[in-house]
């Protein structure tokens, strides 16, 4: 339905459940796709099974060299970079009162600066292309909050803030910015909650049940296509309706 | 004119789409010229590839008219 033939995409956490699928998507609707994350295996795994227009660009977020170097490594692997998804995220969660600075801080590196760096990274190609797509995907906490996760939540959140104004900036340049918000999504991520979470989380969820990996790619694909030149600055909440935003 | 004036000065009438006349010593990006913040970031990126120099951020902000960008660009290649 989308064509992407010809367009050059940058995912960050590529080796994940979520990251994967948003690759194979993109790739499936022609897109050459630079697959980073910081383990190298599981992204040459995807590279070899999508085959020919797939690049892998390991780079831990967490280390802000990498994190600068990371948009021209893409660039000059693919020789663009036309839509970027910031899908790389991690969790380090701990009741508020007892969370480090540490772990708040190494979230927000992670999850938001980097996000940061890397949109800033890629604007500029973008800006001469007068075309581009940013994606950056967000989570339902950063608009309902979750308790355990305030530097999740935040992270999240200002990462919806920053997208927005960005949007702003590039409009008149053809190049939008926005935001893919999932709910409860079978992945590594949420394999690490209990049973006893996981009911108490479906119990919150009209469709009863979590969402799929690919149900996400879904929502950056559409995003990412020249059809939806029109939407920027929004928040796409993938949620099977657990908040209605 | 100097060379490094006639080519900022075509950057610029192509660029901000006004009339070569209009871009005078003193002329103004934002203010004479019709410019956005945008289009003036989007000058000195077309500005570094014509000279191939680097415009550090806190440089970029003192070029405010097309003297300033000629002067910087004189110095700078």
């Amino acid at each position: 339905m989308f064509d992407l033939t010809g367009k050059n995409a940058l995912i960050t956490g590529a080796s994940g459940g979520i990251g994967g699928d948003i690759a194979r998507a993109l790739h499936d609707a022609g897109a050459t796709v630079g697959l980073s994350g910081t383990r190298v295996e599981p992204l040459q795994a995807l590279a070899d099974e999508l085959g020919e227009r797939a690049h892998v660009l390991p780079c831990n977020l967490g280390d802000a060299e990498a994190v600068a170097a990371l948009p021209k490594q893409a660039a000059d692997a693919m020789g663009s970079v036309d839509i970027l998804v910031n899908n790389a995220g991690i969790t380090r969660d701990n009741l508020f009162m007892r969370m480090s600075d540490d772990e708040w801080q190494s979230v927000i590196d992670v999850n938001l600066t980097a996000t940061a760096k890397l949109c800033k990274g890629v604007l500029r190609g973008m800006m001469k292309a007068r075309w581009g797509r940013i994606i950056n995907i967000s989570s339902v906490v950063g608009a309902t909050g979750n308790p355990g996760q305030a530097n999740y939540a935040a992270s999240k959140a200002g990462m919806v803030g920053m997208t927005k104004s960005l949007a702003y900036e590039v409009a008149s340049r053809g190049i939008t910015a926005n935001a893919v918000a999932p709910g409860f999504i079978t992945t590594a991520m949420t394999d690490k909650l209990t049973d006893d979470q996981k009911s108490g989380i479906l119990g919150q969820v009209p469709a009863g049940r979590m969402g799929e990996p690919a149900e996400i790619a879904a929502a950056v694909l559409y995003l990412a296509s020249p059809e939806a030149g029109y939407v920027t600055g929004t928040t796409l909440h993938v949620n099977g309706g657990m908040a209605m935003l | 004119m100097s060379d490094v004036a006639d080519r900022v000065k075509k950057i610029v009438v192509e660029h901000l789409g006004v009339e070569e006349d209009k871009v005078a010593e003193n002329a103004s990006f934002i203010d004479d010229l019709g410019a956005d913040s945008l289009d003036t970031v989007e000058l000195v990126m077309a500005f570094e590839e014509e000279f191939g120099i680097e415009i550090p951020d806190d440089a970029a902000e003192t070029i405010q008219t097309f003297g300033d960008a000629v002067k910087f660009i004189s110095e700078a290649s």
